[in-house]
């Protein structure tokens, strides 16, 4: 089986709608760009059913990539049981957000334009999954990167959407740099980038107890998938991502890209379990991401900015997964996650789509009569992200906040207690949207059916995708770890309610309460709903003396002062002013050459009587 | 019999002279002769030296430089007459078409 088709069938797509798109039908656009996702899908279903179970993991080599001294990169691809997970969660939510894409974006001009960077974002994602080594990983990452830009940019004449695309891509890239000081750290250290040569050559080596080598790397690495995964403290591009339009908010900045962190930690395990402190790191981070995250969600007004900062909390509980040691839980939540948190995206295109462009929650309201589809699949994805027993939500984040309750009390209770405001939050948004009297002048109306089948598919998987036993799958590489604690089952659960039943009394038992909070709450609320002022504060303590000594020192000082009237205009001029103060010997009178002559053969006679010479 | 260096302070005159023609006077035709007259200068000190050191190298050189002195003659009267020909005139400070 070649695992390089994989990724190929998107690439294909991309190309084609990239390079003919213009010229094409709309069908014919659909076509190739569902078709390949569909047969990548296919081909993932029949590879998957040719090496199951797949005990040692499937490595496809390639050609060789790179070849330089100790170092041999090659164009390598495994599927193990973990990319098996991830190629199937990738390519099947990617497919049905495809398929979503065709209605929401049927009146969008750049058409073909979206579905060509959208394939291509499957091809570099499926690299990513798929890769064997850190540098084609690396590939893929920065791969992601690039479509994410675009696609967060592609209403590009709008002056948010560019800048929220810079945004997106200027924070990656101090994540990014991070990730590639890791790579080259791992050359060092260890000669090779393929994971297989790594993990064999770090079993030999001792956990390490205090900051070396493996630590440096696995803290480098993180930072990286602090950048992509949008971690404190480089989460602030994802909220302003949502400037992209709601397909790809659900499948690059929810359910795919988004995790690209999380299951690179999980794939170099075998680093960071030599790496305690790294480890500890990524939990707090993690559980300290989740709940601000969610205590900002809890006062957004657009709806898509609520399920983004939700986005942000949640991956925050992947990487305390992760960080515990808890691996499978991390990769069990992605999963779940990938589905509800894809569906409440597309569930809220369905809305904005519905109210033709409205995004305010204030202008929603009682849109369950006239959204009934959209309703019930968003009250399921709600169900389970706020973790009700039952729905798929409830077993992934019982699994890490099992695994926080036996080993760490505080980051459980601040875990579980974020289950509580995630509940609240999201539930304030579905009451708000499809309960109460509607309060907007659009007329509203249910998506059609290539919108509402993608959301009633993800609805069942949201449902039901607790059942899948992916922790028993991942446990051969990740062993299990035994402490199933129905105390954390329980109190995360109560949480969860409790949080559903707040928001139920507040926006939909006594509306007017939710205002008299807003005012008792006073400078508190101010302060969250302006997202604790860090965008402000990066603002000016980042940008403005980024931009400042852009300005005045590289661009004024060294630009155009140093390069420019320095050496280039500066150049010239010298050369110029020797030139006039020479042209001056150019008389054109033959007497006055006559006389330099007999002055320049008077000084060769004087000199060579000094020094003697002719003798 | 007279003394060589009788020959040499003749032969430095001559040169002298030579060069003050070629610098101060205004016709084309005088610093011609003038470079004429330093060249000539130039051939006495050869054929001084010869004589006295009794070698012939002297002499060969002197026939150098009048061959020299022959070809300049001629390419420098030809010069000479296109630029009278050109301007009408032959005065040194008018012929300047060379400045900047």
């Amino acid at each position: 089986m070649n695992l390089w088709l994989i990724p190929f069938f998107p690439l294909i797509g991309f190309l084609l709608n990239g390079l003919f798109g213009k010229r094409l039908s709309k069908s014919l656009i659909n076509m190739f760009a569902i078709g390949s996702v569909a047969i990548s899908l296919i081909y993932i279903a029949v590879l998957l059913a040719n090496i199951w179970p797949i005990n040692t993991p499937y490595v496809d080599h390639g050609f060789t990539w790179i070849q330089s001294g100790f170092l041999t990169v090659g164009f390598d691809l495994v599927v193990d049981r973990l990319s098996a997970v991830m190629l199937l969660i990738v390519a099947g939510v990617g497919l049905l957000i495809h398929i979503y894409a065709i209605g929401y974006m049927e009146h969008e001009s750049g058409y073909y334009r979206f579905f060509s960077y959208l394939n291509l974002f499957m091809f570099f994602m499926l690299i990513l999954v798929l890769s064997a080594n850190l540098l084609l990983m690396f590939v893929g990452w920065e791969g992601v990167g690039l479509c994410s830009y675009l696609l967060v940019s592609f209403y590009f004449l709008e002056d948010y959407a560019t800048g929220a695309g810079n945004k997106a891509f200027i924070v990656n890239r101090i994540g990014d740099f991070g990730f590639s000081l890791g790579i080259f750290l791992t050359v060092v250290a260890f000669k090779t980038l393929d994971f297989g040569k790594i993990a064999s050559a770090v079993s030999t080596m001792p956990v390490e107890a205090g900051i070396s080598t493996v630590t440096a790397i696995t803290l480098l690495l993180f930072v990286g998938a602090v950048g992509k995964s949008a971690q404190l403290p480089l989460y602030v591009w994802l909220p302003d991502a949502m400037a992209a339009p709601t397909p790809v908010s659900a499948l690059i900045h929810a359910a795919t890209m988004v995790t690209a962190g999380v299951y690179m930690i999980a794939r170099m395990s075998f680093l960071y379990d030599h790496a305690p402190f790294a480890m500890h790191l990524v939990a707090i981070l993690g559980v300290l991401t989740a709940i601000f995250a969610a205590t900002i969600g809890m006062a957004q007004m657009d709806i898509k900015k609520v399920f983004a900062y939700s986005t942000v909390s949640q991956l925050g509980y992947m990487f305390l997964g992760v960080g515990l040691g808890a691996y499978s839980a991390g990769i069990f939540h992605l999963m779940t996650h990938a589905f509800f948190k894809a569906l409440l995206f597309l569930g809220a295109g369905s809305v904005i789509h519905g109210l033709s462009g409205e995004q305010d929650l204030r202008h929603m309201g009682g849109l369950r009569k006239v959204m009934p589809i959209t309703c019930i699949t968003l009250a399921v994805a709600s169900l389970a992200i706020s973790g009700v027993p039952g729905f798929s939500g409830f077993f992934s984040k019982d699994a890490i906040l099992s695994a926080a309750y036996a080993k760490s009390q505080w980051m459980f209770w601040l875990g579980a207690f974020t289950a509580g405001i995630t509940a609240f939050y999201v539930f304030r948004a579905f009451f708000l949207a499809f309960f109460g009297e509607y309060r907007g002048h659009h007329h509203p109306h249910e998506s059609p059916f290539i919108m509402t089948v993608p959301l009633i598919v993800l609805a069942l998987l949201s449902a039901g995708g607790g059942f899948i036993p992916v922790l028993g799958w991942l446990s051969p590489q990740y062993p299990l770890m035994e402490h199933e604690s129905s105390v954390a089952m329980g109190i995360s659960a109560a949480f969860g309610i409790i949080g559903i039943l707040i928001a139920a009394f507040i926006y939909v038992v006594r509306p007017a309460l939710a205002d008299r909070f807003r005012t008792a709450a006073g400078p508190l609320y101010t302060l969250v709903a302006n997202k604790y002022y860090v965008d402000e504060f990066y603002f000016a303590f980042v940008v403005r003396p980024l931009e400042g000594i852009s300005r005045f020192v590289l661009w004024r000082g060294m630009d155009e002062t140093l390069i420019d009237t320095g050496m280039v205009t500066g150049l010239a001029r010298t050369i110029r002013g020797w030139g006039s103060l020479l042209r001056q010997l150019q008389s054109g009178s033959i007497r006055n050459y006559a006389t330099w002559v007999l002055a320049g053969s008077l000084l060769v006679i004087f000199v060579l009587g000094l020094v003697g010479g002719g003798r | 019999m007279v003394p060589l260096s009788w020959y040499l302070l003749l032969s430095a005159i001559l040169f002298v002279l030579g060069v003050a023609g070629f610098v101060y006077r205004k016709s084309v035709i005088t610093v011609f002769m003038s470079i004429e007259l330093m060249l000539n200068a130039v051939n006495l000190s050869f054929v001084a030296f010869s004589y006295e050191l009794r070698r012939i190298d002297g002499h060969i050189y002197s026939f150098f430089v009048m061959v020299v002195a022959a070809a300049e003659a001629a390419v420098g009267l030809a010069i000479i007459l296109t630029i009278f020909k050109n301007r009408g005139t032959l005065q040194i400070d008018e012929v300047d078409s060379m400045k900047l």
